[in-house]
């Protein structure tokens, strides 16, 4: 690809042909403030809060959406630029409730972040302001219009990411809101419930209803791992507050995913904190398929389990006795109960449900 | 998967048989969505049902159910008469070609659009797309298995990709979808009646000793029973004593009756598990494990890449990871396992099985690894079976269509198909544990054409009474264009409307896969 040279901020660069003045700004170190841009998703120039001056041109271009060409000179940082962001923010504000010391997305919410980097606390403009009810209808997220800046990334990752198009801008102006077809809820829509849209968003306006009142963004641990239900195996994060799950989601970019997951992945993880969840060894005392135990000690219970397979093996030989493992399980899991059977039992009745 | 998943969406052709891609696979089926929309990739579908995939598919064959190899036979009867084939991959790299050609030249496109209900030209147009290909993926899953001629159907697609040279490069290949997000890793390990860890026979006395000295007793060299050949044999009486770890049977087994009361027959069983579910109602023993969020491990995916999982929080109550369990168990039965963390247990599988000879904690830190992996210096292996095949020369072997185990009559006159959804997973053990899944999908509906629904009269939401040979269920209906008029779908995730009643565990042969993918039923409507 042909480069091109171009001076950001007084310095000489090279960028690719092609590449919008964002992502050039950003290969060398220069970090333009974005809300409605996002990677893999089509550029749409439609919060402006990445306008730069360009030499020579009338106005702020949106760098996000203007390609990089020869001899460009460009200041992402001058005095025009920095009026123009706090301008942009201001207005912003002027209808985005300003809860920022309850709102879960605090620490972690783009529009915070640039409002704190351009020292905007509140807005000048006194104008009309949404109070739309929120929307809790659907079992995974809360969707909160009254902090959505309509910058459309959930629409673009439910249409380019997902290709589901479950969601689009509803109606024009003031009236404008992020809706499914007739406004309906989710449960109505093609919605396929990834959460894809709730990753994407930059606010507090879509969020996991696991999060709500779990613990501050800063408190969260993130342990990188694999999500537990097909055999794609999507890269996860599990997020964790004081030893509880309060959310997962995909590795941002790379790895088998690439950043996507399904429905399960993204939110079918809070089996583990089932109420259902074993919690102790358990001898039946009831009829078999009654399902009537009483609980045991893990020395009882490996006790009773040790002698009756011995006895067995030696009444009845080694055949006699099967076991299945498990495609839930760890190779390591597998790898020792199939080392049980053979090495310790004597038999090759191992199986698990692969044929299923 | 021969193939990466990475590959699928650089592929021009993607040929989907057999594989509810979106519902089950859902990343991967965004992968292809992504090639058709973004990338130019062609798509070729087919399935007997109207599944998603087949909006974004180029040709969407929708076969009669059961009718695949006669469907593969046809396309490559095609291949061959318009001279489509890959004559030097054919010369270098197979042999058999020959015998293979006195099979094929019985599938013309009249006969086999016969057979499979397609039209002729849809046949021959999606066999010269497939050829005509520079490089072309098939992905196949469960409808291509579940099958008594489950082996043959996938005989059928390795002559395919053969003679068409579609193997053994990149985005060239044949990708089964696996199913269980450890399956492959189970597999891989040995935790199947006939092979150790790696894939080396019990029967082979060399492979055996290999074993032999490292665990330092002696091993059977006779194979084990699969899982349904187990529930016979505890039928029977030869089966004393089981232990299942971390599977449902009792829901998610064909002819789930006989499963029952083959658990029931039992003298002993232990099950070891998260939640007691249906199977654990009949153990004598019940061990509680820890989730996967709760312990160290590796998975591998269906592109063979081994990755690393995290412990992200204490077990839960007094469960235990289930690798401690069994090494607990051993050591009280005096044999010892003296591993204190999974990665030692992978250093042990890894000496022992070669395709894992590569793999080490160390190495998965910063990412996972495709195998087979030799050594600590092989970066894995993306594709299989480039430059020649496992056996040398790839073998055609001819396969004949082989009809349905049991077929639609009067008594029973409609075809019901079984699978996922994509809210729920497996016997639904862990999923509708799931708050969220449970809620968006309470229960398993049986999906009907609107034709067929107009003769039993009824409207989604109405009950049926489903009945085959072996049983008789209760499901709400819904309806839909996804199945034509003689075809039902269910799901087997929820035990009140317990699908297996109905199926046949009809086997096929070799893989002793059931047949769930066809079983006659009639519907009644329930006031």
């Amino acid at each position: 690809m042909a480069k091109i040279q171009l001076t950001i901020n007084g310095e000489n660069i090279l960028a690719d042909e092609g590449t919008s003045i964002l992502e050039a700004a950003r290969d060398t170190g220069i970090a333009i403030p974005h809300l409605c841009y996002m990677d893999n998703l089509p550029a749409s120039g439609s919060c402006r809060l990445c306008v730069v001056e360009v030499e020579g041109a009338r106005n702020l271009v949106t760098s996000c959406t203007t390609p990089v060409a020869a001899g460009m000179v460009i200041n992402t940082a001058s005095e025009r630029v920095i009026n123009a962001r706090k301008s942009i923010i201001e207005l912003l504000l002027s209808d985005h409730p300003l809860d920022c010391m309850t709102c879960e997305k605090s620490g972690r919410c783009d529009l915070e972040k640039y409002a704190y980097e351009l020292g905007v606390a509140e807005s000048r403009y006194d104008g009309a302001r949404h109070s739309y009810p929120v929307e809790a209808s659907n079992p995974f997220f809360v969707r909160d219009y009254n902090k959505c800046i309509l910058c459309g990334r959930c629409v673009g990752a439910c249409r380019h990411i997902q290709f589901i198009e479950a969601i689009s801008f509803a109606n024009r102006g003031f009236d404008c809101k992020i809706a499914t077809a007739y406004d309906r809820p989710l449960k109505d829509s093609p919605c396929v419930f990834c959460g894809q849209c709730v990753e994407s968003c930059p606010t507090g306006a879509l969020m996991e209803k696991s999060r709500l009142g779990a613990g501050r963004t800063w408190e969260i641990e993130a342990t990188p791992t694999v999500c537990s239900y097909c055999g794609v195996g999507c890269n996860i994060v599990l997020n964790t507050v004081n030893g509880n799950i309060v959310s997962a989601s995909p590795l941002p970019e790379g790895g088998v995913n690439n950043g996507r997951l399904c429905v399960k992945g993204k939110f079918g993880w809070d089996y583990v904190h089932s109420p259902e969840r074993l919690k102790t060894p358990l001898i039946r005392t009831g009829e078999k398929g009654e399902g009537k135990f009483r609980p045991a000690s893990w020395e009882e219970a490996l006790n009773i389990i040790a002698e009756k397979l011995s006895a067995t093996k030696s009444s009845y030989g080694p055949d006699s006795i099967a076991l299945l493992s498990s495609a839930k399980c760890t190779n390591e899991e597998n790898y020792l109960m199939q080392k049980f059977a053979r090495a310790v039992i004597g038999t090759n009745n191992i199986d698990h449900c692969a044929r299923l | 998967m021969t193939n990466s998943i990475s590959e699928i969406g650089q592929s021009e052709c993607i040929f989907i048989i057999g594989s509810n891609t979106s519902e089950n696979h859902p990343v991967i089926a965004l992968e292809v969505m992504e090639a058709v929309k973004n990338k130019g990739a062609r798509l070729i579908v087919a399935d007997p049902r109207r599944i998603r995939m087949t909006d974004y598919a180029n040709i969407w064959l929708r076969l009669k159910p059961g009718t695949d190899t006669a469907l593969i036979n046809g396309l490559l009867n095609i291949i061959i008469t318009e001279n489509l084939t890959d004559e030097d991959f054919i010369r270098d790299r197979t042999e058999g070609y020959e015998e293979l050609l006195k099979v094929i030249k019985n599938y013309t496109p009249q006969s086999v659009s016969q057979i499979t209900g397609i039209p002729a030209d849809d046949l021959r147009m999606a066999a010269r797309l497939y050829a005509n290909s520079k490089t072309a993926v098939i992905l196949y899953a469960m409808g291509i298995t579940q099958h008594v001629g489950g082996t043959g159907n996938v005989i059928a697609l390795a002559n395919l990709v053969m003679a068409t040279g579609h193997i053994g490069k990149e985005s060239s290949g044949l990708c089964p979808l696996r199913g269980q997000n450890n399956v492959q890793g189970a597999c891989d390990m040995g935790a199947l009646p006939n092979v150790l860890p790696g894939y080396q026979p019990v029967g082979d006395d060399a492979v055996r000793g290999k074993f032999e000295t490292s665990w330092g007793v002696k091993l059977p060299s006779h194979p084990g029973l699969t899982l349904v050949e187990m529930m016979h044999a505890a039928r029977a009486g030869n089966v004393k004593t089981m232990y299942i770890m971390g599977e449902e049977p009792a829901l998610t087994d064909p002819n789930s009756t006989d499963v029952a009361s083959a658990l029931k027959h039992l003298d002993f069983l232990v099950v070891q598990n998260i939640f007691l579910g249906e199977t654990g109602k009949y153990a004598d023993v019940v061990l509680p494990g820890s989730s996967f969020a709760e312990k160290d491990g590796t998975f591998t995916n269906t592109e063979r890449r081994v990755q690393r999982i995290r412990q992200a929080i204490a077990p839960v109550a007094e469960s235990r990871p289930d690798w401690s369990i069994i090494t607990s168990l051993s050591s009280k039965m005096g044999y010892d396992m003296p591993f204190t963390h999974p990665s030692q247990i992978m250093k042990e599988a890894a000496g022992l099985a070669p395709i894992y000879g590569g793999i080490s904690y160390e190495r998965l830190e910063s990412g996972g690894l495709q195998w087979p992996c030799r050594n600590l210096e092989d970066p894995g292996t993306r594709y299989l079976h480039q430059g020649s095949f496992t056996r040398g020369r790839g073998r055609f072997v001819p396969v004949e269509y082989q009809p349905a185990n049991e077929v639609t009559d009067e008594k029973f006159p409609v075809t019901l198909t079984t699978g996922r959804n994509l809210y729920h997973w497996h016997g639904g053990s862990i999923s509708r544990q799931s708050p969220g899944l449970a809620e968006i999908c309470p229960e398993g509906k049986v999906e009907i054409n609107p034709e067929l629904a107009l003769q039993l009269g009824c409207i989604t939401g109405d009950m049926v009474e489903l009945h085959s040979p072996r049983g008789k269920i209760l499901a709400r209906v819904e309806i839909n264009e996804k199945s034509p008029p003689g075809i039902v779908f269910m799901p087997f995730h929820f035990r009140e409307s317990p699908v297996n009643r109905l199926t046949s565990d009809a086997l096929d042969p070799v893989a002793k896969i059931p047949e769930l993918k066809i079983c006659p039923v009639n519907l009644r409507k329930v006031e």
